[in-house]
Parts: C-alpha cells; sequence; structure tokens
C-alpha cells in the first residue's frame, strides 16, 4: 500500500457522452492537485471515480491507473486495503453512538488499533475551537467538529496513500492546518475547492466543465506569490474570528 | 432464464439502482424484464416501461407481499420467458423483515440505506443475512468513516456476501452489479426458500379485529415469552 508512487486518470466522456479533451492526467506522490469548475460541473463525480477506483464502469467511462497498472480488484472494496480515504462534503453524522464507540468500530473496520481512537480525539481538537470529548453523541457534534473529528480520522485511521478532499472550506475549521495534516507525508493529495488559497496551494489544478476534463493549469510564479498574499489575508480573518469568539474587541487594521 | 430477487427496506432505492442496472444489463446484450410486486400503489411499471422492456405489476393487496412473491414466482418466470427475456429481475416490497422471498437458485439482492444508521444491518434479519449481493445505497451522503463502518456491521451479520456501494441518482454501482447478475446461477424447477417463513399465520391474518385475548388462536407468544397453541 505505501508503495503507491502515482496515480493515472485516463480520461472519459463528459455529460454529452463526447470524449473528453483531457485524455490522462498523472499525478505523483506527495503532489496536491486542485479540481476546479463551476458547481454541478461534475467535480465530486471526478473525485467519486478515484474514490472506487475506476475501470471503465462508471456513467463517465473514466479508468484509474495505480503506478501504471489497473489494480486488484479486492484493493477496490476492502476497506482494509483500500488506497484512498475521502473527506466528503456530507459530514453530519446519522450514527446514534459516541464518538469512542464509532471510532473504535471505525479503526476495526480498517483493521487498525482501538488504541488509535484517543490520538483522533487529540488532535481533532487542535482544528475546532469547540473541544470533542469521546462520550459525546457523534449526532449532536457540530459542523466544524464533525469535519475536525473525519479529518483527523483519516489522517490516523484511514492513512491511506491517496485522500480527496471535497470543499473541506465549508466548515469553519483550519483548513490550511488540515490540508497539512492531510497531506502528511509522500501522499497524493486530490482537493476539490473553491478556495483561492487551497486551490492555488496545489501544484496543478484540474478545470472540470460540464462533466469532463477541459484543462489543467500549472501554478504559476505569480500565483505562488498570489498565494501567499491571500494566505496572509486568510490568517488576519481567521484571527480576527478567534478575537470575536473570544468576546474580544477588534482594535486595529493590521 | 436467471432470476434476481431485489428486496430491501422500504424508500431505500431499489427501483432507482434497478433502473440504472437494467441499462447496463442492456449494454451488455442481455433482455431483462422487471415485475414489480408492491402492496397497494405503484408508479414504478411507468419508469420501467420508458426503458422499453416487458413489465408486469403484482399488487399483493391482502397477501403478505412476501408470500405474493413466492407464490406467483412460476408465473412470472413463464411470463418472462414468453415476453423472449433471459432475466427476471423480481422487485418486491418485503415489509415485515421476519422472512426472505429468496428462493435458493436465484441471486439473492438486499438494497439497504446506509442512512438508516450502522445498527440497521442487525435489525434487517434474513432479508440481509441471507441475500447473496447486499447494495448499500445513499453512501454520498455520509462519511466514508461512517460507510467503512456500515460495511463492517453488514459483514458481522452477513460475513460471505459481495457488498456493492451504489447511488440510485447517479448510478455508481450499476455496471458492479449488473456483471454479477451476468454470472448469477439459472432458475430451475422445485426451487427451495432460502429461510423459513413465520412460524404460523395469526388469527389477524384470517380477519380478526377484535382486540380481546379470548379471540386469538394459533401459535401465540406471551409477553413473558411463553409461547403456546390455541386452537382446533
Amino acid at each position: 500500500m505505501s508503495e503507491i508512487m502515482n496515480l493515472t486518470i485516463l480520461g472519459g466522456v463528459n455529460k454529452e457522452g463526447v470524449d473528453e479533451p483531457i485524455r490522462s492526467v498523472e499525478i505523483s506522490r506527495g503532489e496536491i492537485v486542485g479540481i476546479v469548475g463551476p458547481t454541478g460541473s461534475g467535480k465530486s463525480t471526478l473525485i467519486d471515480d478515484i474514490e472506487q477506483l475506476a475501470q471503465g464502469d462508471t456513467p463517465t467511462g473514466r479508468t484509474i491507473l495505480v503506478n501504471g497498472e489497473k489494480p486488484a480488484a479486492n484493493i477496490r472494496v476492502d476497506p482494509r486495503k483500500k488506497l484512498v480515504a475521502q473527506l466528503s462534503q456530507n459530514m453530519h453524522f446519522l450514527a446514534d453512538m459516541t464518538v469512542e464507540e464509532f471510532l473504535q468500530m471505525h479503526a476495526r473496520s480498517r483493521g487498525k488499533d482501538e488504541s488509535l481512537v484517543s490520538r483522533v480525539i487529540e488532535l481533532a481538537n487542535t482544528l475546532t475551537g469547540e473541544p470533542i470529548a469521546p462520550h459525546h453523541h457523534l449526532t449532536a457534534l457540530s459542523g466544524g467538529q464533525s469535519r475536525s473529528l473525519m479529518t483527523a480520522d483519516i489522517a490516523v485511521i484511514s492513512d491511506s496513500p491517496v485522500v480527496l478532499i471535497d470543499e473541506v472550506e465549508n466548515a469553519g475549521i483550519k483548513k490550511q492546518e488540515a490540508l497539512q495534516l492531510l497531506a502528511g507525508e509522500g501522499k497524493i493529495v486530490v482537493v476539490v475547492t473553491h478556495d483561492p488559497v487551497l486551490a492555488l496551494m496545489s501544484s496543478r489544478r484540474i478545470v472540470i466543465r460540464n462533466g469532463g476534463m477541459v484543462d489543467i493549469i500549472t501554478t504559476s510564479q505569480e500565483e505562488q506569490d498570489v498565494c501567499c498574499k491571500i494566505s496572509e489575508v486568510d490568517n488576519w480573518l481567521m484571527s480576527l474570528r478567534e478575537t470575536i469568539r473570544r468576546g474580544d474587541i477588534v482594535e486595529q487594521v493590521a | 432464464m436467471k432470476l434476481v430477487v431485489l428486496a430491501g427496506t422500504p424508500g431505500s432505492g431499489k427501483t432507482s439502482v434497478l433502473l440504472h442496472t437494467i441499462k447496463a444489463l442492456m449494454r451488455n446484450e442481455k433482455r431483462p424484464a422487471v415485475v414489480k410486486v408492491d402492496c397497494l400503489w405503484t408508479d414504478d411499471d411507468q419508469r420501467f416501461k420508458r426503458l422499453d422492456i416487458p413489465v408486469h405489476v403484482g399488487l399483493a393487496r391482502d397477501m403478505c407481499p412476501d408470500h405474493f412473491t413466492i407464490y406467483n414466482t412460476e408465473e412470472m418466470l413463464r411470463w418472462a420467458e414468453a415476453e423472449g427475456a433471459d432475466v427476471l429481475l423480481s422487485e418486491t416490497a418485503g415489509l415485515c423483515l421476519r422472512c426472505a422471498p429468496y428462493p435458493d437458485e436465484c441471486l439473492a439482492v438486499c438494497v439497504i440505506d446506509v442512512t438508516t444508521g450502522p445498527n440497521t444491518p442487525l435489525k434487517v434479519g434474513p432479508l440481509l443475512t441471507t441475500a447473496d449481493i447486499v447494495v448499500m445505497t445513499k453512501g454520498d451522503l455520509v462519511s466514508q468513516a461512517e460507510r467503512e463502518v456500515f460495511r463492517e456491521r453488514v459483514l458481522e451479520v452477513n460475513p460471505g456476501c459481495n457488498i456493492v456501494e451504489a447511488n440510485g441518482l447517479t448510478g455508481k454501482g450499476a455496471f458492479e452489479l449488473a456483471e454479477l447478475i451476468r454470472s448469477g446461477p439459472d432458475a430451475v424447477d422445485n426451487m427451495l426458500l432460502r429461510y423459513n417463513p413465520p412460524l404460523a399465520i395469526c388469527s389477524l391474518c384470517t380477519g380478526e379485529t377484535r382486540v380481546a385475548r379470548k379471540h386469538h388462536m394459533g401459535v401465540l407468544r406471551n409477553l413473558d415469552g411463553f409461547m403456546e397453541y390455541k386452537g382446533e
């Protein structure tokens, strides 16, 4: 599992059934790739294709290769062998159990040790303002807490070589920290985002239109400079948010 | 003739998954026919007819829908054969979760909705535990972790099943399910049910509406668990 070096997306068809212009994208270990495009254009569908390691057997007809080859069938379905961890858009929990019980069950389903549970909660609490306790009920967690918990779960329990992130910015968690945590060391990270900081943090971004991959943009030096500037603005906004959360008064323009 | 019996909890997305699967089967040059069994009402036949395949509706009305399905299985197979089909997809509205409508020589598919929570697989009973394929739907509405926990729970009660993660909106999983159907068994005469039906019909089944205990007959279970037979 850890020997995965690259992932190849072979193009399929767009929503009209016409071949998508980009026929092949290769993503290497350690790389963060963005997926951008209008709402409803098919960004999540591309993430889904990667998640299930599509072999021309999804509606898009795309094929995903691992190290240039077709992955074995059991890798596609068995969570213990899964190459892909996904942080999805939908984050509200429906399971009526405590945080601890849920994480223990998830560790079991991934064939991992249940002692990892406290590590997950600890890490989640570095990403969210409101602390999560093991005895909290999953269904009562806030959006930010749920997302923090799942981010930490992916970093510790799922710990797969490929990480897919769908719209992480929407839940009021520390997104850059979250991305760094998820990227870990030498992972392949694919992130769907409208957020300029996250989009420009990636080395390349795939542009989706009408269900098809239409372009790949390499982040230029100018864009990287822009990214640094907006990160500063973003951090400033974040600190203002914290100030207001604490109930303090905002005093000056930075 | 292949027989596929598709059952599942209400609202789990049986019909939507089936619609995508039928398209995938037809792309592989299979000729499917559908029988939709429901209790009181359905308009699902209209959805199936749009795919230009033979469709038959059965309304069980006063009869248990699973009993209705089993009782009519031979007739369904004869009908599908006459229609020139090579796969009969029988979608049933099994409701009480006490029995399962699966004969032994068929592909038994149970559709179950992930959003009902990871305790549901423990509650569904033989409908889930005797299925060959368990189709998990609506996985896009929960986190990957919750899907994996759900999957673990399904395997706890049915360790040998094939699990297909499907989405009735996007068609995810349909190709996989069609492939499993293509390699499924052929229906034979004298099939046997995989799981026994309930112990006996009760007085309510025969139309008794009076609540008082003295009016009830059959194999009866008391609140304390004691079971007795009352009647002729």
